[in-house]
C-alpha cells in the first residue's frame, strides 16, 4: 500500500525544510499556481476526499461553499485541536512532517481565496506547537509563505493560536469564538463558517490530516488518490490505536481494512493473550463495538455506520475481556461532563447528571430503575436538542454501552459492586 | 406577510418575524427564559423548542425565521417532552429554595414548571453548590445556584449598558455568571438585570427579603427622578413603597430605567415626610390641626390686600395638577398676582445619551404652558410685602431672597422638610405622588400620569384639596374637587392640552403640541 501521510515519518530530520523539501515538499505549489482556484477545488472534489475531524463531510464540497460573490476576507482555519479521547495523528504529522501541513494549508488557502490562514492548536500541544513554528519560520524565510509566493501574486500568511484547553473547540464555530478571543462556545447554525465564521467572513475549518493530503493530491491528481480506499471513503486514514493491544501507536491503514486485519497484524493483537471484549473504532464519542461487530466491521465511513458507530477521527481503542466496561463508561461520561461547554440546558445539566449516575453504578449503589433513567436523560439531549453535537458525543457512548453491554451494568446494580474489583 | 400555520391555526405574519414572536402576538404559548426581545438571541436555554413539518430535527422558535406554508407544532408529544426534558435539566441542580427566595411569585421558572412539567425529580444525587450571595456591583447580589444560565444579564450588559462587566467562567454545570477580573457590575442601569433575570438569580440588594411579592400591590406610574419620566410600576403595600421596576413604553424608556431613579421611591417612605401642618410660633415650627393653619392663611390672604402682591412660586417638580391649581387659585381670588417657578439645581447631574437626563425635574415642561417661566435671577423677581405660596423646594439663594423681601405671609406646601423650614409661616403637608393621581410633561413633551397607589400619609392633604377649601372661605369657590377635574380645568384653559382627559393619557401618554 502506498503511504501518502506517513511516507517520510522514519527520515531523520524530515521536520527540517531542507530534508522535506528532497522529498518533495512543497513540489506542487508550482503545480497550483499554474491552475485556477476553481481547478484546484475540482481536482480535491475529484479525489473524493473526505474531512478527517470526526464527520467525513467531503472537502472540496465544503471549499465550494464560499459565496462567489464574496468581497469580504476569506480564512482558512487548520483545526489541530486534536482532543478525542483516543485519538492522537494530527499531532504525529507535525512533529513528523510540519511542513505537509503548510503545504496542504496554501493550496486550500489558494483554492479558497484566503490570505491569512490559522493553525488553532491545541493549548497542551506545546511541542508541535514549537515543531510548526521553526517549520512556518523556514517556509517564510524560503518564500513558500508571505508576499507573492514564488512569484505567484499569491499572498498568504499563516499563525498559530493556542487553545486554552478546552475540548468544545474543536467543534468548528467554538474554535471560531476561541479564535476571536471570545470564551469558546459553539454557535448557532446556519448561518455556517463557509458563509459567516470567522469575524463573520467566509470561512472553511479543516482538519490537520484532511489538509495533510492535499499535497498528494494535487501532485498525483485526484483520480490517483480516489482509486485509494473504497468506493466512498477514499484515501487512506490515520489511525491512533490504544488500549489492550500489543502495539499502540499511529498507523496509516488503506481505508476499507477490516477491524480484524488490524488488530491482527498491525497492532500485534490482543495483549497478554486475552481476548477482544470491545473496540472504539472512531474515538470516545460513538458507540462501541462488541467483538462480534468488530470482526465484521472495516475502517471506512460506510462500514463502520452501518455497524450503528463511526470511524470519527480514527480514536481506536480496544478493550480486553478483562475491562469493567461499567468502569470505562464512567471515565468517558466523565470527560464529557467536564468538558461540556454549558451553554444550552440539556447538556449543561445532563452531562454531570449522566457522570453521577454512571459513578453510583460503577460504585455498587445503582438502582434498578437507574438503566432506563440513563437512556432516558439521553434520549433528552440529542437531536437537534441543542446549538451543537457535542451532547450527542456525549449520548452515544452511553446509548451504546448500555445497549451492548447491559448485563454488566446489571451485574453491578445486582451485586451493589464492581465484579472487577 | 406570510401564511403559516401554528398548531393547526393558519395565521398571516409579517415577513421577517420569527416563530416566537409570530406565536406571541397570536396568543399561542410558547415558553422560553433565554429570549429578550430587546437583546440578541442566544439561543441557549432550549425552551422554545418547536418541531416544524417535513424537519426531523426540532428547532428554537426564538430564532426561527418564518416563511410560507411554514407548519409549526407546539404542543405535540415529542415538544412536551422537550419541554419536560429542558426544566428537569434546569431543576437537576437548582436549590428548589422557594421558600426564600425574592422571586418566588413572579418566577417564569415556577411558571413554566407548573404549566409545561409538573414532574417530580429524578436526581438520586448530589446538586452541585454555588455561591449563594454574591455581590457582584453595589446594587445587585447573585444567587448562583439559582442561575440557569440564560445570559440575558451578561447580554444586557454588552447590548445595552455597552460596559461588558459580566462574563460565565468555569464550563458545564459548573458554569457561574461574574464579573470580570477587576471588575463590578455597577453600570447606571445594573437593576435592570434584575427585572431581566428570570429567576432569583439576580437580586435586588436593596430589595432582597423585604417582601414577598404576592403582598406588593402595583400602580402604574411615572419615575420623577428626571425629566424623562420612564414608566414604572410602583409596587407598594402598607402604605409604603418598596420598589420601582420599569414600564414598558417603546417611546420612553423601552422596558429599561436607570438606578438613580429605580431608588429615588425611598423619599416617599423616609422619615423626612410632613405629616401634619405646622406653624412658626415664637420663630419654631409647631404642629397645629389643618384648622388653625387655615385661619393663619385665611386672616392674611382675607379682606381687603391693597395692592399687596399674591405670589405663586411653582415648581418643576410638581405635578401639572399642583401647579395649575395653584395659579388657577392665585388668578382666581385675587386681583394683584405674580407667578415665579422653581426647579432643582444639581450640580454636575449624572446624564446620558439614553434614559438619565441632566434636568432632575420630572415637569419642567409644564410651566412654559401656562406662560410661567423660570426664575431669571432678575433682583426685583420676589415682590416686597408680598404674599407667597411655594410648591415644593426652593433653593437656599431663593428662600434668602423671600426672607430679604420682607413677605407678609409665607405659605409652603411641601412633602418633605430635611431642614428648619423657618422662613416659612405656615407649612401645608402635601401628598407625594404615590399618593394622588397627576401627570407630568417628560423632556419629549410626553404628558404622562402617574396613578396614584395609596392614601396621603399622616394628615397630608393634596394640594388642590387644601387650595378648594381656602377658596372656599374666601367666597371664592373654584369647580374642581379631585385631581381628575383640576386636570379638565387645565385642559379647556390650555390650547396645548386641549380635548385631553385621563383617559386619552393612558398608559403610554401622549405627546402635547
Amino acid at each position: 500500500m502506498e503511504l501518502i501521510l506517513s511516507k517520510n515519518w522514519h527520515v531523520p530530520d524530515q521536520r527540517k525544510l531542507s530534508v522535506a523539501e528532497k522529498n518533495g515538499a512543497y513540489s506542487s505549489l508550482k503545480k497550483i499556481f499554474g491552475m485556477t482556484p476553481l481547478q484546484v477545488i475540482e481536482e480535491v472534489k475529484a479525489s473524493g476526499l473526505r474531512g478527517r475531524g470526526g464527520a467525513g463531510f467531503a472537502t472540496g464540497m465544503k471549499w465550494g461553499f464560499i459565496p462567489k460573490d464574496n468581497k469580504k476576507p476569506v480564512y482558512l482555519i487548520n483545526n489541530f485541536d486534536e482532543s478525542e479521547p483516543g485519538t492522537f495523528k494530527d499531532r504525529m504529522i507535525a512533529e513528523k512532517d510540519p511542513h505537509m501541513i503548510i503545504e496542504g494549508m496554501i493550496i486550500a488557502s489558494y483554492a479558497i481565496g484566503a490570505h491569512t490562514s490559522y493553525i488553532y492548536i491545541r493549548g497542551e500541544y506545546h511541542r508541535p506547537w514549537e515543531i510548526l513554528e521553526e517549520a512556518l519560520k523556514e517556509a517564510y524565510a524560503k518564500g513558500y509563505l508571505g508576499k507573492n509566493i514564488l512569484g505567484s501574486g499569491f499572498d498568504l500568511d499563516i499563525f498559530q493560536h493556542r487553545g486554552a484547553g478546552a475540548y468544545i473547540c474543536g467543534e468548528e464555530t467554538a474554535l471560531l469564538s476561541s479564535l476571536e478571543g471570545g470564551r469558546g462556545y459553539p454557535r448557532i447554525k446556519p448561518p455556517f463558517p463557509a458563509i459567516a465564521g470567522a469575524w463573520a467572513c467566509p470561512t472553511i475549518v479543516n482538519n490537520v490530516e484532511t489538509l495533510s493530503n492535499i499535497p498528494y493530491i494535487i501532485n498525483n491528481g485526484g483520480a490517483a488518490f480516489k482509486k485509494i480506499g473504497t468506493e466512498k471513503s477514499a484515501g487512506t486514514k490515520l489511525m491512533s490505536a490504544s488500549g489492550h493491544i500489543n502495539k499502540p501507536g499511529v498507523y496509516e491503514v488503506e481505508m476499507g481494512l477490516p477491524i480484524r486485519t488490524f488488530i491482527e497484524e498491525h497492532l500485534g493483537g490482543v495483549w497478554k493473550g486475552r481476548k477482544v471484549k470491545g473496540v472504539v473504532p472512531g474515538g470516545s464519542s460513538f458507540a462501541p463495538l462488541t467483538n462480534d461487530e468488530a470482526m465484521r466491521t472495516n475502517l471506512d465511513f460506510e462500514s463502520c455506520a452501518a455497524a450503528g458507530t463511526s470511524l470519527g477521527s480514527g480514536g481506536f481503542y480496544v478493550m480486553d475481556d478483562t475491562t469493567c466496561m461499567v468502569r470505562l463508561l464512567q471515565f468517558t461520561t466523565k470527560f464529557y461532563a467536564h468538558e461540556s461547554c454549558g451553554q444550552c440546558t440539556p447538556c449543561r445539566e445532563g452531562s454531570g447528571w449522566i457522570f453521577k449516575i454512571a459513578r453510583r453504578i460503577e460504585s455498587g449503589n445503582g438502582r434498578e430503575r437507574d438503566l432506563n433513567l440513563l437512556e432516558d436523560v439521553c434520549s433528552n439531549v440529542v437531536n437537534g436538542r441543542t446549538i451543537c453535537v457535542f451532547a450527542d458525543a456525549m449520548a452515544m457512548p452511553v446509548q451504546g454501552f448500555l445497549k451492548k453491554f447491559r448485563n454488566e451494568f446489571e451485574e453491578h446494580i445486582r451485586l451493589g459492586k464492581c465484579p472487577h474489583g | 406577510m406570510v401564511k403559516i400555520k401554528i398548531d393547526d391555526k393558519e395565521i398571516d405574519v409579517p415577513q421577517g418575524t420569527t416563530v416566537l414572536q409570530a406565536a406571541k402576538a397570536n396568543k399561542i404559548d410558547i415558553p422560553y427564559f433565554c429570549y429578550h426581545s430587546k437583546l440578541s438571541i442566544a439561543g441557549n436555554c432550549r425552551m422554545c423548542l418547536v418541531q416544524i413539518k417535513g424537519q426531523n430535527k426540532p428547532v428554537i422558535s426564538c430564532r426561527e425565521q418564518v416563511r410560507e406554508g411554514l407548519e409549526v407544532d407546539t404542543k405535540s408529544p415529542e415538544v412536551k417532552k422537550m419541554q419536560k426534558g429542558v426544566l428537569e435539566f434546569i431543576l437537576v441542580n437548582h436549590p428548589l429554595d422557594c421558600p426564600i427566595c425574592d422571586q418566588s411569585g413572579e418566577c417564569v421558572l415556577q411558571d413554566n414548571y407548573f404549566k409545561y412539567s409538573k414532574s417530580s425529580s429524578r436526581l438520586e444525587d448530589q446538586k452541585i453548590h454555588k455561591p449563594k450571595d454574591k455581590p457582584l456591583g453595589p446594587l445587585v447580589t447573585l444567587d448562583d445556584e439559582r442561575c440557569i444560565v440564560c445570559t440575558r444579564c451578561i447580554r444586557f450588559c454588552d447590548e445595552i449598558a455597552k460596559t461588558h462587566e459580566l462574563c460565565v467562567t468555569q464550563r458545564g454545570g459548573h458554569s457561574e455568571v461574574t464579573t470580570f477580573p477587576g471588575k463590578a457590575l455597577k453600570n447606571p442601569y445594573s437593576l435592570c438585570t434584575v427585572d431581566i433575570c428570570p429567576v432569583g438569580a439576580l437580586t435586588s440588594t436593596d430589595f432582597r427579603f423585604k417582601k414577598r411579592v404576592w403582598f406588593l400591590k402595583t400602580a402604574k406610574s411615572v419615575c420623577t427622578h428626571c425629566a424623562t419620566g420612564c414608566n414604572i410600576k410602583m409596587d407598594w403595600d402598607d402604605a409604603s413603597v418598596y420598589r420601582y421596576r420599569p414600564r414598558e413604553n417603546e417611546a420612553v424608556n423601552q422596558c429599561w430605567m436607570c438606578d438613580e431613579g429605580r431608588l429615588s421611591y425611598k423619599s416617599i417612605n423616609d422619615a423626612t415626610r410632613v405629616l401634619d401642618p405646622l406653624m412658626k410660633k415664637e420663630g419654631k415650627l409647631q404642629k397645629v390641626e389643618w384648622n388653625e393653619a387655615l385661619q393663619k392663611v385665611l386672616s392674611v390672604c382675607g379682606g381687603s390686600l391693597g395692592d399687596v402682591k399674591v405670589v405663586g412660586v411653582l415648581s418643576a417638580q410638581s405635578t401639572c395638577e399642583e401647579n395649575f391649581a395653584l395659579y388657577h387659585f392665585i388668578k382666581n381670588g385675587f386681583k394683584n398676582s405674580k407667578f415665579l417657578a422653581t426647579k432643582k439645581e444639581v450640580k454636575n447631574s449624572s446624564h446620558d445619551n439614553f434614559l438619565i437626563d441632566a434636568d432632575k425635574n420630572p415637569n419642567t415642561n409644564f410651566l412654559p404652558l401656562i406662560s410661567v417661566g423660570h426664575l431669571s435671577g432678575a433682583a426685583d423677581e420676589f415682590p416686597t410685602g408680598g404674599i407667597y405660596f411655594v410648591l415644593d423646594h426652593l433653593t437656599e439663594a431663593q428662600k434668602e431672597k423671600i426672607i430679604a423681601a420682607n413677605p407678609r405671609l409665607v405659605v409652603w406646601m411641601t412633602s418633605n422638610l430635611s431642614e428648619s423650614g423657618t422662613w416659612a409661616d405656615v407649612i401645608l403637608p402635601k401628598p407625594t405622588f404615590a399618593e394622588q393621581d397627576g401627570t407630568f410633561i417628560n423632556r419629549q413633551k410626553r404628558i404622562q400620569k402617574a396613578d396614584k397607589a395609596f392614601e396621603p400619609k399622616g394628615h397630608a392633604k393634596p394640594v388642590w384639596e387644601t387650595l378648594a377649601e381656602l377658596a372656599q372661605r374666601l367666597d371664592k369657590p373654584v369647580s374642581w374637587n379631585s385631581a381628575e377635574t383640576v386636570f379638565k380645568t387645565l385642559a379647556e384653559s390650555v390650547s396645548a392640552l386641549k380635548d385631553l382627559s385621563y383617559l386619552k393619557i393612558g398608559d403610554q401618554g401622549v405627546m402635547v403640541s
